[in-house]
């Protein structure tokens, strides 16, 4: 499966697609900015110079490569499979986000951009653009849904600290997708000095296959780093993580997609259920194509083509639509996508403290809890990577509530 | 030729600058809505922009915004807004509609079906925001092969370099946007607009209507004066906001297309 012909990692296309999904679906006033980043990015690809000072800053800055870290305890309780977490969450900022807004932020400065926005639905992406942009200097706006604003609070005083400009978005339900809405509006408005630094691998060409890119660190690692435990040679057999957008997912998946004894599974967020009441985030299982924020994908909407809310637990997952790349991937079955719902994920959550010491962020508690339903089927030599993108600091609030434990804030 | 490109024949002969107007289809309810689209041509109105509500409308600001949510919460959809065409063709068979929105409900209904159901509904020509030439393979081909005129948006980014791509599939008029920004935000100048439609009309013959940021009398005069015609939306969404009763809107209408056919 390695010839260039027959490979699942060939995308996108010069139209921006991945099979029908993906493309350029912006105004006009945005396609040329789109071209100019298309073009810078192609060179910076081939650039050494470009991936010497990524390669520096995520050593010393943000602390890479992530610990591939062998969780004894979860593979005993749950006592098939043996699995590994990608430890992500140790990241500076706490999350994958970072290894992305790096990238971008490097970017902006070579195209000259002065100002730097970007939309954020657990703050997490948010945070990791803040913190970017306090160390090289540059303006930042951060685009926030109202009610993200309320139940990611800590990271909005993270933000505020880092010299950011949060502004809460109350159109729609005042979630990631009103966010977006508005970083887009924005960034027409000031397509001259704005870079706009895009949290997933989601819209306009060329931002899913960038993101991607960046974001691929987190499988390149895994592929050395587990022969260091296991022996030479040996590959995962299966791949776990969370999709909101999908670029943790994307990133752990990307460098092992023509591997085809790799079993690569994506958790989508199933809220209160994947049913006909939709109050859910699952795209791909309870969505179908359609186009929104730049792309064609996978779509939570109704019979008039208008988006639909969707609902979850976890504010990082909480979008109707997911990277085109995963809708291509789900299409050609590469990959599978299953749904995990609120109640499932905060199990999970409490699992991974009690038995591994490690608070996750809500967000890799879906593929978390979805390794706690395939493991105990797996055989003990199964390897299972599982994608610990981020920690739980942030979410410990929302998870006393659903606890029923008042947790005073001193406040 | 469309009943676009005959009213614009029409008032070239008569040395007039067309005055186009925007509304939200089913803003605030189907039937205020109808009304107020059946008296706009008697208010001056040449070109009806009739706009398609979407949840997520990301080149627009809060006037337009809100009131696409007006619409969605009374009901309103593709469908209904293909009748809310078909309803005002009944009694005006020359006023050309445009339908402006976005590209997820055409796509959600199927391009084939809607192109059929478009012109059974006497629309006239497409205004879609998120489909830039790139993707003329869409929608743009297919419509002016159903015999719809796809009018595309040129804007200040849009350099000399890449006009002629954007110009290229453009039918029955070319739609400059007078600023980088949204709907409703910041006022076009006619000083900065004059030469931009002038580089527009070297490379096209095409006639060229200015929009966005034009939200008075005076302003719909001078940018009429530099272009071949001048487009208002948010303003006369806003006044429909403000609960204004049909004749209250036309009679709003009225002073900017007055203002506009003095150009
Ligand atoms: C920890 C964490 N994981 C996952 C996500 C979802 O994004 P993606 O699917 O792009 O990785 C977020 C988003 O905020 C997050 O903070």
């Amino acid at each position: 499966m390695n010839d260039l012909f027959n490979s699942f990692k060939n995308g996108p296309d010069e139209q921006g697609r991945f099979g029908i999904f993906g493309g350029r679906f912006v105004s006009e006033t945005l396609m040329p900015v789109i071209l100019s980043l298309e073009e810078e990015y192609e060179k910076a690809k081939t650039d050494a110079s470009f991936w010497a000072e990524m390669d520096d800053l995520w050593t010393h800055y943000v602390g890479r490569p992530s610990p591939l870290y062998y969780a004894s305890r979860m593979t005993e309780e749950l006592g098939g499979a043996k699995i590994y977490l990608k430890r992500d969450e140790l990241n500076h900022t706490g999350a994958h986000k970072i290894n992305n807004v790096l990238g971008q932020i490097i970017l902006a400065r070579r195209m000259g951009k002065t100002r730097i926005i970007a939309e954020t639905g657990a703050g997490q992406h948010g945070v990791a653009t803040a913190t970017v942009c306090a160390k090289f200097g540059l303006q930042c706006v951060v685009y926030m849904g109202a009610t993200d604003v309320e139940r990611q609070a800590p990271n909005v005083f993270r933000m505020r600290l880092l010299g950011a400009e949060v502004v809460p978005v109350t159109s729609g339900r005042g979630t990631l997708k009103d966010a977006m809405n508005d970083a887009m509006r924005d960034w027409v408005t000031n397509v001259e000095n704005t870079f706009y630094c895009i949290g997933t691998v989601a819209g306009p060409h060329p931002y899913p296959e960038m993101v991607r890119d960046f974001q691929a660190i987190i499988g390149k690692e895994v592929r050395w780093q587990l022969p260091e435990q296991e022996g030479e040679g040996r590959l995962p057999d299966s791949l776990v993580a969370a999709i909101g957008g999908g670029s943790n997912a994307m990133g752990l998946f990307y460098p092992f997609l023509d591997d085809e004894s790799v079993r690569i599974i994506g958790v989508e967020a199933g809220g209160k259920g994947v049913d006909e009441k939709m109050e859910h985030c699952a795209s791909l299982t309870g969505g179908r194509p359609g186009v929104l924020h730049g792309n064609r994908t996978y779509l939570l909407q109704d019979d008039d083509g208008q988006i639909l809310e969707g609902h979850s637990i976890s504010a990082g997952l909480d979008y109707p639509g997911i990277g085109p790349e995963h809708s291509w991937l789900h299409e050609t079955g590469r990959a599978e996508y299953v749904s995990i719902t609120d109640k499932e994920a905060l199990e999970a959550f409490q699992f991974s403290c009690r038995t591994e010491g490690i608070i996750p962020a809500l967000e890799p508690s879906h593929a978390l809890a979805h390794v706690m339903k395939i493991a105990p089927t797996l055989p003990k030599d199964h390897i299972l990577v599982m994608n610990m993108c981020g920690r739980g600091d942030k979410d410990i609030f929302t998870v006393a509530k659903h606890l029923g434990v008042e947790i005073n804030t001193g406040g | 030729m469309t009943r676009i490109d005959a009213k614009f024949a029409e008032l070239q002969a008569a040395g007039k600058k067309a005055f186009v107007t925007y509304v939200m289809a089913g803003d605030p309810t189907y039937e205020a809505s109808l009304d107020l689209v059946k008296a706009l041509p008697a208010a001056g109105v040449d070109i009806i922009e009739l706009g398609l509500p979407f949840t997520d409308p990301m080149a627009d600001g809060e006037a337009i915004q809100l009131a696409g949510q007006r619409a969605l919460d009374g009901g309103m959809s593709l469908q209904r807004t293909l009748d809310l065409a078909r309803a005002f063709r009944e009694d005006d068979d020359t006023t050309p509609i445009v339908l402006m929105g976005y590209y997820n409900p055409i796509y959600n209904r199927g391009v084939d079906k809607f192109l059929v159901d478009a012109r059974e509904a006497g629309i006239d020509g497409l205004i879609v925001v998120d489909l830039p030439p790139e993707e003329d393979a869409e929608l743009c081909l297919p419509a002016q092969a159903a015999g719809l005129n796809f009018i595309r948006l040129a804007t200040p980014t849009t350099d000399d370099k890449r006009l002629p791509t954007v110009l290229t599939n453009t039918s029955g008029f070319v739609y400059y946007v007078s600023i980088n920004g949204i709907t409703g935000s910041a006022e076009a100048n006619a000083d900065d607009v004059a030469p931009e439609v002038a580089r527009i009309k070297a490379k096209t013959d095409l006639p060229v209507i200015v929009g966005f940021g034009i939200k008075t009398p005076e302003r719909a005069e001078a940018i009429a004066a530099v272009a071949d015609g001048a487009v208002v939306g948010s303003a006369i969404v806003s006044e429909i906001a403000k609960g204004k009763s049909t004749a209250e809107v036309a009679a709003f209408v009225k002073t900017l297309a007055d203002a506009a056919h003095r150009a």
